[in-house]
């Protein structure tokens, strides 16, 4: 078995992160201290850090709101590649495999998984350094490694919005920066009303919601 | 090779087809019925959990499994097919229900000519008038044949709607353009959200006829002829790609299952995968014995069946001719054959975007709810000056926008897609965009049709069934056209800035267009241009229907399900009312 590997975020940067454990059973970690460990399920330590702080270059904090740290996106791209996305379970994946143009979509070899992992090699020490610093090696990324720019970038905006028993959008931040109320049961009364006027009921995230014991279908 | 006790029919697929001839052939008969679904069991409680952007619409739950089989796909025969490793311009449904648990359940009726397309076509335009390479050609049915089953089709599902023509007389607020209907909507249309009464205004200003989008979204509480109540729309904004919660969108789970449980003559296996329809000569006629298929374990088994119904979606069903050697396959050289031929996709046009001042509250919605244009459709509009055939349908529909597929749509003046800047622009427009699309008809073309791959195969070892397709000058300059009018409609609508779909080129795998891809096994009045006549009854094997978009010799601008439905009402009827009284060719 691998040793396990934290997480460590500092408690003002986080205000509670709701963690699904992968024996799907929730709970939700809140800094007591100076800061919270979450333990991780694909990444060790280093690479987290290293997802995290480009995570959060993508979707910064800043003062439009908070990004990509609060919402625990390294933990739900964590999470994601533990389970069967990152390991491609649902993809076509038989050869043989050739090049093709644009609009025949993906049709390489390596999975999520592997993609991070080729990726991570041309990151190393990343979170250490200075934000615009970290820009310019994006900017880099992208041009020569799109594919894994591409997912990380698609990868961070998920956790920024995607109920938060995927492991992102801690607190519905996500959510509450754009508006989105999450799984509101009805909007019947509501509908053909607020013509131009921005309405905004509170968010609420699924489990409560439904009050049923929800299924993940990326752990399995 | 398991040999299973014989059945008197067995349908293969278990969604909208295969389960309303369930459901009509189980409490109209006492035969014994099987119906096979290769995907799992599902049922409305199986929803509660639905309302989760990431797990079904991002990762696409519901949806086949391609690692198990997917599609291969060329531009042209000149090319070798790449497999369609992810889904994209498509979403075929897994598990009982099929695609008819996460669609949208928009349904409106096909207009009246498509039915007899290449005719009225010729008659108006001359024969020079067709695309080079266009395989266009009538049904062998009319829309007014037609009009008493889409009645009950209606009458079923609860279609929500307002009426544009009764029996002749043009009513206003209703879609003018559409074929006569008998009655009004069983139920009235869904409410307008903000969005699509901006586009219903912005169209009449313009001169246009918009009428609300016809759907199966219930606007009311209603009770279907088959005794099945289902309760009013919530507008919660989660309906394409996910199961309704609440059972108020039309699903066959909702709609046909509870029916179909009463009768204790049908039975349905899941897990079931099946691989060929057995056929043999006997007697000088040719005769389906019934299906082979893997079970969930591996088992292979043989279920012998009097009748066989293939109800597995366009592709599938086609597959199953293919490999079974059921009918002669389509040779676009030598131009003969049927299996596979007339190979269309519903065109949809990503039209335009609006990029408003005024925030959109654009998360409430339902699949069905919008408001639509029919001006630009089929041939009701003069195409004196314009170089192409047919039309589509333009609207503003209201499916509930949700923040994984809709943040980062942006104007062309934000350059960048990522940091700062671009966190900013997105959050200031995330309410304020929204697209005015089209559902365009795709012709059908003697080189856009479905064989077998010779590469690829599936989880069992049969070949991928082969797409060659791509769009022609004829869909390149409808979408140019309907792009065009796009723009002014949203420019009507108050938009501050407009961002028009890039042209049309080749068909794009990575961009959904609809799940409505059709063709394959389509039908038709003699079996020279046809596979099935118009009772879906295989020419050369009568006791093998082949059912749904497979039969459709071209799309139309319109969704199909509602038609499919209609020709399974009468199929149903001919099989009862003719066939098991005397077995033979119904057509």
């Amino acid at each position: 078995m691998r040793r396990r590997h934290f997480l460590t975020l500092s408690a003002a940067s986080l205000g509670g992160v709701l963690v699904f454990s992968l024996d799907r059973r929730g709970s939700l970690l809140r800094a007591q201290d100076k800061s919270v460990r979450i333990p991780l399920r694909y990444f060790d330590e280093p690479q987290a850090r290293i997802i995290a702080a480009a995570a959060s270059r993508i979707f910064p904090s800043d003062d439009s709101g908070p990004g990509a740290r609060e919402a625990g996106v390294a933990i739900y791209i964590d999470r994601q590649l533990a389970g069967s996305y990152g390991r491609d379970r649902y993809r076509y994946t038989k050869g043989p495999f050739e090049d093709a143009p644009i609009e025949f979509g993906y049709q390489g070899k390596a999975t999520p998984r592997e993609i991070y992992l080729d990726g991570l090699k041309d990151l190393k020490g990343f979170d250490r350094l200075a934000p615009d610093e970290q820009d310019k090696i994006l900017q880099r990324t992208e041009r020569d490694s799109p594919l894994f720019f591409d997912l990380l970038r698609q990868n961070t905006i998920e956790g920024m919005f995607c109920d938060p028993m995927h492991g992102g959008n801690a607190d519905m931040i996500g959510w509450q920066l754009v508006g989105f109320p999450g799984p509101r049961m009805s909007n019947y009364d509501d509908i053909d009303k607020h013509y131009g006027k921005a309405f905004r009921p509170k968010p609420v995230s699924l489990a409560p919601t439904t009050g049923t014991k929800l299924r993940l279908r990326e752990v399995s | 090779m398991r040999l299973l006790p014989a059945v008197d029919v067995v349908i293969v697929g278990g969604g909208w087809a295969g389960l309303l001839m369930a459901k009509e052939l189980g409490s109209r008969t006492s035969l014994s019925i099987v119906v096979l679904e290769r995907g799992e069991p599902r049922k409305t409680e199986d929803y509660a959990d639905s309302m989760d952007e990431l797990d079904y619409s991002i990762r696409l739950r519901m949806m086949q499994d391609l690692s198990q089989e997917t599609v291969a796909l060329r531009y042209s025969r000149k090319q070798r097919a790449l497999p369609l490793r992810q889904h994209g311009s498509f979403l075929p449904g897994a598990g009982v229900g099929g695609a008819g648990e996460h669609w949208n359940a928009t349904v409106p009726r096909f207009q009246p000519d498509i039915f007899e397309l290449r005719s009225r076509t010729i008659a108006k335009y001359g024969a020079s008038a067709l695309p080079e390479d266009c395989a266009m050609q009538d049904w062998g049915i009319t829309y007014d044949e037609l009009e008493p089953y889409y009645t009950r089709a209606d009458l079923m599902l609860g279609s929500c709607g307002k009426a544009g023509n009764i029996r002749g007389k043009l009513m206003d607020g209703g879609n003018i353009f559409e074929g006569w209907r008998s009655a009004e909507y069983p139920n009235p249309a869904t409410k307008v959200p903000y969005f699509s009464a901006l586009f219903q205004d912005a169209a009449r200003s313009l001169g246009y006829h918009p009428y609300p989008n016809p759907g199966a979204t219930l606007s009311r509480a209603y009770t279907n002829p088959d005794g099945i109540a289902r309760g009013a729309c919530a507008y919660c904004g989660f309906c394409d790609r996910f199961g309704c919660m609440i059972g108020a969108k039309a699903q066959p789970t909702n709609t046909l299952l509870p029916v179909i449980q009463k009768h204790k003559n049908v039975s349905l296996r899941t897990g079931a995968w099946v691989r060929r329809v057995i056929h043999d000569n006997a007697g000088g006629r040719r005769k389906a014995r019934g299906v082979t298929y893997v079970t969930a374990s591996g088992q292979e088994v043989f279920q012998p069946a009097d009748v066989v119904l293939l109800c597995s979606w366009t592709l599938s069903n086609t597959k199953l001719l293919l490999l079974s050697g059921a009918g002669d396959a389509y040779d676009p050289v030598i131009g003969k054959g049927t299996v596979g031929r007339n190979l269309t996709h519903q065109l949809q046009i990503p039209s335009a975007v609006g990029f408003f001042e005024q925030p959109l509250n654009r998360f409430m919605g339902s699949g069905a709810a919008g408001i639509v244009i029919s001006d630009f459709d089929g041939d009701v509009f003069d195409h004196s000056k314009v170089r192409f055939l047919r039309g589509g349908t333009i609207y503003a529909m209201s499916f509930g926008y949700r923040p994984i597929a809709s943040f980062g749509v942006l104007p062309a003046s934000v350059k960048t897609r990522w940091g700062s800047e671009w966190k900013k622009a997105s959050l200031h427009y995330y309410d304020r965009a929204g697209r005015i699309t089209s559902s365009s008809e795709h012709l059908p073309y003697k080189s856009n049709y479905m064989d077998l791959d010779p590469t690829y195969k599936d989880r069992l070892g049969d070949p991928l069934l082969r797409l060659t397709l791509d769009w022609r000058e004829n869909e390149r300059r409808m979408a140019e056209f309907i792009t065009a009018k796009c723009v002014e409609l949203t420019r009507a609508m108050g938009a501050k800035e407009v961002l028009p779909a890039a042209p049309l080129e080749h068909y794009d795998t990575t961009r959904y267009q609809s799940t409505h891809l059709q063709g394959g096994a389509i039908m038709g009045a003699t079996p020279e241009e046809s596979v099935v006549n118009t009772y879906f009854q295989h020419w050369q094997i009568e006791n093998l229907f082949v059912l749904g978009g497979s039969a459709f010799p071209q799309s139309a601008s319109a969704n199909p399900t509602l038609t499919l439905l209609a020709l399974a009402f009468r199929s149903a009827d001919a099989i009862v009312d003719r066939y098991l009284k005397a077995p033979g060719p119904l057509a």
